[in-house]
């Protein structure tokens, strides 16, 4: 009898602090964020009861699909605008809208190649396709062709230009050897032991830092994994993850 | 609202598309259709499966092993760069290539049901006449069949211009080149150009609606002969 009481005492502890505890929060998050994010979320679920659901892709696509009414709670854009956007359309919590990370670029080589072969090989346009996420759109796409115009390579490098519809395709292309150069998030390519040697990490200076901003939609306004989340990119840890995967902390967090 | 210059590169890419695709798959289907409709041969079974495939694949799967068989680690990619021709992914010609795979079977099918439905015996009478066989094929099969070449054309043309995913996986969006306007439509609508995006859409959803129209009428007009595709 005082067995079960026991069992009944702890299955209804468990269900319990489910309950009020965990909570589960399905993330939009940018392409490039991939690697990190899900670093982020495995750390976090070790520590919380909470559960996160991740859907990657372009800013560009989730940005539309919010204002059609996606069922997201949190979305991780690769840039400023379309968080205010979102905010300005009155589909996000305007208060939480932050700077999550600042990306780098990096130059991806689909052979093995120095730092400073790499960048000449840009500078002399000595190689025959290079792929960027398309800069219609894309953040990191926009921040290339600004390395490019920094280079005054920009109209001269045009014809020899793949366009990635994010910068996970731009990435694919490089590493499917279909294309010997392409514009990546530094993100996709540190952590990677096949990659050790094959990329080159573009100055920040060269471009428009790259402000990769999250907000908290309507329907998430009081969801307890969305803030565990946010508290967590905020803590000591959290920030290490970020900036193993190249990512800069931004100095002032919240705008 | 009117159409920017990169929207009309875009159509007309995809007109040149598929009007080349259209003509080269004329040219390979024919064969293999009346080789289908005639042959009692084990292999009409796997060949028939194997044309159809196109029709249940996803374009991503497709597209995936394009991308890596004729990328420059492929097979079929290291077989174009012997012959000096460098990779076919993010080219009109990988273009051509990937819709002539995926549009096959809206070709190779009507041609094949359309031969078929003619049977062999005007076929045996124009031999017996002493019609050799190029002969009896342009003039007895080839009128015969006429319908259904009529389809094919149409299907194929209209199918290839309906591609996209495939042309996502390969094409890399290069203006003239590869961004046909399936490719434009998504472009602009991940760049929330939402007003660009209804008007080449519109065109697309008129477009595709006229050329069922004038199919089925066609259909309908023939509807003696035996052919019936997609109805």
């Amino acid at each position: 009898m005082k067995l079960y009481s026991i069992l009944f005492a702890s299955i209804l502890g468990i269900f319990v602090s489910f309950t009020t505890l965990a909570e589960s929060a399905h993330l939009a998050v940018a392409a490039n964020f991939r690697q990190c994010m899900l670093a982020l979320v495995t750390e976090l679920e070790k520590e919380s009861n909470h559960r996160y659901v991740l859907s990657f892709g372009s800013s560009g696509k989730f940005y539309g699909q919010i204002l059609h009414g996606a069922p997201f709670d949190m979305f991780f854009s690769a840039d400023v605008a379309k968080p205010i956007a979102v905010s300005e359309a009155g589909l996000g919590v305007s208060k939480s809208r932050f700077t999550y990370a600042i990306g780098r670029l990096a130059l991806l080589s689909s052979a093995k190649k120095s730092a400073l072969a790499l960048e000449q090989t840009l500078i002399t346009g000595a190689f025959n396709k290079v792929s960027i996420a398309n800069p219609k759109f894309a953040p990191y796409g926009i921040a290339s062709l600004e390395v490019l115009d920094h280079l005054k390579r920009l109209e001269e490098s045009k014809s020899k230009w793949v366009l990635g519809e994010n910068i996970a395709q731009a990435y694919q292309f490089v590493d499917s050897g279909n294309a010997d150069l392409g514009f990546v998030a530094l993100s996709q390519v540190m952590l990677e032991q096949k990659y050790a040697g094959s990329f080159w990490l573009i100055p920040d200076s060269w471009h428009l830092p790259i402000q990769q901003q999250a907000i908290i939609l309507n329907k998430a306004k009081n969801n307890p994994a969305a803030l565990a989340l946010i508290n967590f990119i905020h803590s000591n840890k959290g920030k290490n993850i970020l900036t193993s995967y190249g990512y800069l902390i931004a100095e002032n967090n919240s705008v | 609202m009117s159409l920017s210059p990169d929207d009309l590169d875009a159509i007309w890419l995809t007109l040149r598309l598929a009007t080349t695709v259209t003509l080269l798959l004329l040219i390979l289907a024919t064969p293999i259709a009346w080789w289908l409709a005639k042959t009692d041969s084990w292999l009409k079974v796997p060949i028939g499966a194997l044309v159809a495939l196109p029709l249940v694949l996803p374009p991503t799967v497709l597209g995936f092993y394009l991308l890596v068989l004729m990328g420059p680690n492929g097979s079929i990619g290291e077989f174009t760069k012997a012959l000096g021709l460098g990779t076919l992914p993010f080219t009109f010609s990988g273009l051509v290539i990937a819709s002539m795979i995926y549009s096959l079977p809206f070709v190779v099918q009507p041609i094949q049901n359309a031969i078929q439905s003619i049977g062999d015996r005007p076929i045996e009478v124009a031999a017996t006449l002493g019609a050799g066989p190029v002969d009896r094929f342009f003039s007895v099969v080839l009128p015969l069949a006429k319908p259904g070449f009529v389809t094919a054309t149409i299907l194929g043309f209209a199918h290839t211009v309906g591609e996209f995913g495939i042309v996502l996986m390969i094409g890399g969006s290069i203006p003239k080149e590869t961004r046909v306007v399936s490719i434009q439509i998504y472009d602009h609508v991940e760049a929330l150009q939402y007003g660009n995006a209804h008007f080449l859409a519109a065109i697309m959803l008129g477009f595709s609606f006229i050329v069922l129209l004038g199919l089925y009428g066609f259909q309908r007009k023939r509807s003696g002969e035996g052919l019936h595709y997609g109805r």
